[in-house]
């Protein structure tokens, strides 16, 4: 008996060493190097054709996808949406480990790239040429397709830079001027309130991505990176600049705690329960379809700035279209992003609503010139137009952001619900990512 | 015939060739042969990947490296993990006997047969349970809601000001909350059942004896259905320490107080899909499995000793 149990045990254990194996001997198929693919290289790839698999959750990008397949009928484009943002690049991970069902061509925002680029999982475009394309882009965006590398590793698809969207009604009703700085929107928060307690001059919860476009903007470079040496520092005068004013808006309950996306927040933006957004130019097409009930009563501003007479700006948002290293059909994949990216795919994108990174569509007069119904008729792109001209170049995200990102509310989230104030939690947000960093193998300036 | 006999037969007769008894008859692997593979392929195969992915880390400069033990080293000074078990450990404390105790009540009032509408009572308490806890817990965070919620209509209502469930301080009550409702039906349904099987004899000789209904309860029917008790504490100590589903989906509506290391089971999801870290994630996951098993066992040691 007790025999007969051992050879069980032994059976087992062959059995689970085999199933071992089976796993941990996934195939690793494509991923060949490029090498520099001449106009000639990607003509021929078109003329041949083959399906191209597409991540993305960008909806324009259905009617492009469907453009492109017109005009080159051998390709066919499975444009997949595995979700959005984070879970897309859960998903890209887990493919990118298993080394299988990795998609030709993957949407990835600006602030993710460093993370794919650091750990080479991407396509440098430069060997296509995407190098001349550097004039056709705005700074911000370019420079987020270059993930901290030095290679180009994306062609940019949209760009947030931001602008302030208020509701006019509600500023007109209480009598309270748009501010301009950011001083005199925390002067406007409190009038606000004042006269109708049921009002918040916007809402936050603590969300990563606001608060980093809102220290770029403040002048704020709390993250160094250099090659694989990290530096994370939230004691300049740009985020001490920031902290003042938020921690104000914090102590006074000037701002709702609703969640942004929720059904709360989109019913808050439609009754003037939330009176102004800083956020990106991608805004629009959300608040028409969101807070419907609202067309008329909003108005696009531009930024607060936090000197006088300033005119700075920041990203909020954007992404680009990348070709992961494991996926197949370069060529291909590459003609699509540019197609997509630089060529007739971006007016398409832009009818449909979406804010483009490139200077031809942003300074053409009829984009310029579109008098957007539910800003009352307003020409809002020019003020979008303006604050992408006067994004501050030079920032910065971490390696890997979509970490930091993923505890910026274990952390500074804490000064939202508890007697925390902002720099304490932005201390710990600090300890945090500098922790993870050397554990990722980062040598860490503290 | 004895004349035969040679030397060598004087000494101790020699063993039977053991060709024969020993051949193994290889019909009963042929039975248990199918259930044996597709039990060492989804339960053994993914434990014994656990612990082969936590033997390694894997770091975004430096690539998968072999570290023995190291991860089981990082796990017991990892402070984020003591104190969400810590948490979930409160949280048994408090809940498990609170649903337990309500669901014990519930079955021994339907046994009692005083009950009008007993089979009313029994489907619509267990109920809850049918709500998968997903949905269960969107509705929840609903009435939470201090604005648009129950919660903020009873404020409105009454000129009241209750205190936001969703805030740090309450929400593992609020959680709590949540968990009892869904599983008082289950445990009840457990209980109950229990109870239907004691012999009616035993209540007769109890009524003989004069016992009233309170002594029923203490000396007859609370020691018959003891085993029931064991299981349904066991099932929900696994429960409590595996708690992610109420959390995760709460965390939507309170992001800063449920935090990335809620609970272990948050902590390794995070771990795993936010971190990138997926051998650490792994050696949570078979450390927070061993200290479940040793607690479960202890449960059920304890529970099953005669007398205690």
């Amino acid at each position: 008996m007790e025999k007969r149990s051992r050879r069980l045990l032994r059976g087992i254990g062959l059995v689970c060493a085999l199933a071992l194996a089976a796993t941990a001997c996934g195939g690793s198929d494509g991923g060949t190097n490029p090498t520099s693919l001449s106009r000639a290289d990607i003509e021929a790839a078109l003329e041949k054709g083959g399906t191209l698999t597409v991540w993305a959750w960008e909806p324009t990008l259905e009617q492009v996808a469907a453009d492109f397949e017109k005009a080159h009928p051998a390709v066919e484009i499975d444009l997949v949406n595995p979700g959005v943002n984070g879970d897309q690049y859960t998903a890209l991970q887990n493919a990118v480990s298993a080394e299988r069902g990795v998609p030709d061509v993957a949407q990835i925002e600006y602030f993710a790239m460093g993370q794919y680029v650091l750990t080479e999982e991407l396509t440098d475009l430069t060997d296509y040429g995407a190098g001349e394309l550097a004039d056709a882009y705005t700074p911000g965006p370019w420079n987020g397709v270059k993930g901290g590398g030095e290679g180009i590793y994306g062609l940019p698809m949209d760009s947030g830079p931001m602008a302030l969207f208020y509701n006019k009604r509600v500023f007109d009703r209480h009598g309270i001027d748009v501010p301009t700085t950011w001083d005199e929107y925390v002067e406007a928060a409190r009038a606000l309130h004042e006269a109708d307690p049921k009002a918040y001059i916007t809402n936050d919860i603590g969300e990563a991505g606001f608060t980093t476009s809102m220290l770029w903007q403040a002048g704020s470079r709390p993250y160094r990176v250099d090659g694989t040496t990290v530096g994370v520092d939230f004691s300049d005068p740009g985020a001490e600049a920031y902290t003042t004013v938020w921690q104000q808006l914090l102590d006074e309950k000037l701002v709702t705690p609703i969640a942004s996306w929720s059904d709360e927040w989109y019913k808050g933006l439609a009754d003037g329960t939330i009176a102004t957004l800083a956020t990106g130019a991608w805004m629009p097409a959300n608040l028409a379809s969101g807070a419907a009930g609202a067309a008329g009563d909003w108005r696009v501003a531009p930024l607060p700035q936090w000197t006088e007479g300033g005119a700075t700006s920041a990203e909020n948002g954007g992404s680009a279209l990348t070709l992961p290293r494991l996926g197949a059909n370069e060529a291909l994949a590459y003609a699509f992003v540019e197609y997509a990216g630089a060529g007739e795919g971006v007016q398409t994108r832009v009818a449909g609503g979406a804010f483009p990174a490139t200077v031809a569509q942003l300074d053409s007069k009829e984009f310029q010139d579109t008098k957007f119904d539910y800003f009352g008729g307003q020409q809002a792109n020019r003020i979008f137009a303006e604050s992408a001209a006067n994004v501050a170049a030079d920032w910065t995200y971490l390696p890997y952001q979509i970490y930091a990102n993923s505890v910026f509310n274990d952390t500074v989230g804490k000064a939202y619900v508890s007697d925390t104030r902002l720099t304490d939690g932005l201390k710990t947000w600090r300890d945090a990512s500098l922790r993870y960093g050397e554990e990722q193998g980062f040598t860490v300036e503290r | 015939m004895t004349t035969q006999a040679t030397p060598a037969a004087a000494g101790p007769r020699p063993a039977p060739p053991p060709a024969r008894r020993n051949r193994r008859s290889w019909t009963g692997w042929g039975f248990i042969g199918p259930f044996g593979a597709v039990f060492a392929l989804v339960f053994m195969a993914p434990i014994a990947y656990s612990l082969y992915l936590s033997l390694f880390r894997d770091r975004m400069i430096g690539g998968n490296t072999f570290v023995g033990l190291d991860n089981f080293e990082k796990v017991l000074q990892d402070d984020a993990f003591w104190s969400s078990l810590g948490r979930v450990s409160l949280f048994l404390c408090v809940q498990v006997p609170v649903m337990l105790g309500l669901a014990l009540l519930v079955a021994l009032a339907l046994d009692s047969g005083r009950l009008y509408g007993r089979d009313f009572f029994r489907i619509s308490i267990f109920l809850p349970y049918a709500v998968p806890a997903v949905v269960a817990t969107l509705m929840w965070g609903f009435m939470y809601g201090t604005r648009f919620g129950l919660v903020g209509d009873i404020n409105d209502a009454l000129g009241v000001s209750l205190p936001d469930p969703l805030s740090p301080d309450l929400l593992l009550a609020a959680i709590g909350n949540i968990v009892t409702w869904e599983f008082i039906g289950y445990n009840m349904l457990i209980f109950y059942s229990a109870l239907r099987v004691i012999p009616h004899s035993l209540y007769e000789a109890a009524e003989i004896d004069g016992a009233g209904q309170f002594r029923v309860v203490t000396a007859i029917k609370l020691p018959a259905i003891r085993g029931a008790l064991v299981i349904a504490t066991i099932f929900s100590v696994i429960g409590s320490f595996q708690l992610f589903n109420e959390p995760s989906i709460l965390q939507n509506l309170a992001p800063n107080a449920i935090t990335s290391d809620y609970t272990p089971n948050l902590y390794t999801y995070s771990l795993s899909f936010n971190a990138q870290q997926h051998n650490y994630s792994a050696t949570v996951a078979i450390v927070m499995g061993l200290i479940t098993m040793v607690i479960a066992y202890v449960v059920q040691l304890r529970g099953m000793r005669k007398g205690a």
